[in-house]
């Protein structure tokens, strides 16, 4: 261990304790595990089912959100996450595909003219769904073999996919409450700063030809 | 909460009953916080004693009651409705109250008067949910029903439920109950009830009102614009592996109320 914590990351700033990343997917699913026993227990409240579903969607995008703050952390605060980053996306594919199959299966018992109807119809499952769409080519492509396969820069390029995702997850959610209500609103918020960050840098570090020229 | 006793009434369903801890534990009272355990966690801070409703607008006789002599002077019923949200759950709910047409006989409405205005308790020191960044909703709530509606049998006020008076959290100590339309008509913690000429603002049509008609009739065949209103969740039913029923048109109650409404396009008047 005393070897890798001297990755030229971490030798700068203050020094991690590095776990296995095996220790990221265990923490990062006792909520489905608990979520679930206590779906089965009964424990969820007088609205089971539409409990789990929110959970879950919640917690995808929770980790999306996590998988965008480490670049942020790296960058201002020297705190080197990087390579749990693989697993925290995974995670949020995973949760996604969970929240996914309790709306197919549980909310709406398989009924595909219903299902059909709602990607059709109702703008917050479009965009639910399209997000979730867009989140399958990055699962795939989240290991070694797929990045040597594609090259560096091609597979970040279908990376940068991530952006539109956390948009597209965090639109789903004000969509499909009433009113306004805070937290789909903070959740949007934390959002807007991860992605305008990189917008800021990007235009600060190295702005284009045009740019320069007006 | 303490036992009320009322008589039945031929306007209930034997319907299974939604246990009385989902009914007073899921709940949408958004002055108390949006998240539906909001209102029984922070809803004891309201004081429901004493209350009054004030009775005013266009009657011969304006009155302010205090609920403790509404409900004396009331014959209290037990109706058990279905309650069928506009989020596209359900309950079946045995309130306790009084048809609201006795109420309007005792205040003498004014042949000018055309609709019924109502008003929640606006009161931000003993309701939390109304303290937020952004207020969800305009303040006071209020709701209103056309008075032909208001003067329906199936129109009650609601002071209990499962034989005891209301929880705070189901609207104590007074609320409106039209079992025909969608729960956020059902207005809660009601103050004041005014007859009007001109149909009210009602809080979620101002909130949106491509969302929220005045009407909010229960109707399987108009969807919500975000959500279908074609089928329901009825709660504690399944657990998990609820299963979604048909929605019926006014709730299942179009033989009562079906007639009110003949000749309106509810496609526009939702």
């Amino acid at each position: 261990m005393a070897g890798r914590v001297s990755a030229p990351g971490a030798a700068k700033g203050f020094v991690l304790p590095q776990v296995p990343k095996i220790l990221v997917y265990i923490v990062g699913f006792i909520p489905a595990v608990w979520l679930f026993y206590a779906g089965i227990t009964d424990q969820l409240g007088a609205d089971p089912m539409r409990y789990l579903e929110q959970a879950l969607g919640l917690w995808a995008l929770r980790f999306l959100i996590a998988t965008l703050a480490i670049t942020p952390l790296r960058q201002l605060f020297n705190v080197n996450l990087l390579r749990y980053r693989r697993a925290i996306g995974l995670l949020a594919f995973y949760y996604a595909a969970l929240h996914l199959i309790t709306y197919l299966v549980l909310d709406q018992g398989l009924d595909v003219a219903a299902i059909v109807a709602d990607i059709l119809k109702r703008p917050y499952i479009t965009i639910g769904m399209a997000t979730f769409v867009i989140l399958v080519p990055l699962a795939v492509t989240s290991n070694n073999a797929a990045i040597r396969r594609m090259g560096g820069q091609a597979w970040a390029r279908l990376h940068k996919l991530v952006y539109v995702a956390a948009i597209g997850a965090a639109l789903h959610f004000i969509l499909v409450v009433k009113s306004w209500p805070t937290e789909p609103l903070v959740y949007a918020a934390i959002v807007a700063v991860l992605l305008g960050y990189r917008l800021v840098r990007s235009l600060v570090k190295k702005p284009s030809p045009r740019r320069r020229a007006a | 909460a303490a036992p009320l006793s009322a008589v039945k009434s031929p306007f209930s369903t034997d319907e299974k009953l939604t246990s009385r801890e989902d009914v007073t534990s899921y709940n949408n009272f958004y002055e108390f916080g949006t998240g539906k355990d909001d209102p029984a966690a922070k809803a004891k801070s309201l004081k429901t004693s004493p209350w009054a409703v004030k009775v005013d607008g266009m009657v011969g006789k304006p009155a302010e009651f205090a609920i403790e002599d509404l409900i004396k002077s009331s014959t209290l019923e037990e109706r058990i409705y279905r309650m069928r949200c506009v989020e596209g759950w359900s309950m079946v709910i045995p309130w306790v109250g009084f048809p609201l047409a006795d109420l309007i006989k005792r205040v003498e409405p004014l042949g000018s008067a055309k609709y019924v205005a109502f008003e929640t308790a606006y009161r931000p020191e003993e309701m939390p949910g109304m303290d937020t960044v952004f207020p969800v909703l305009e303040w006071p709530y209020v709701e209103g029903l056309r008075l032909d509606e208001a003067m329906n049998p199936l129109a009650i006020l609601a002071v209990g439920l499962y034989g005891e008076t209301l929880p705070n959290q189901n609207g104590a100590p007074i609320r409106l109950v039209v079992p025909w339309k969608y729960g956020f008509k059902g207005i809660k913690s009601i103050t004041r009830i005014s007859f009007v000429d001109k149909q009210p603002a009602t809080s979620w049509n101002k909130q949106a009102p491509s969302e929220y008609g005045f009407y909010a009739n229960v109707n399987p065949s108009v969807d919500h614009p975000r959500w279908s209103q074609a089928t329901e969740r009825r709660i504690g039913e399944g657990g998990l592996f609820v299963k979604r029923r048909p929605t019926l048109m006014f709730n299942g109650y179009a033989e009562q109320v079906a007639s009110l409404y003949t000749g309106m396009d509810l496609r526009k008047l939702y």
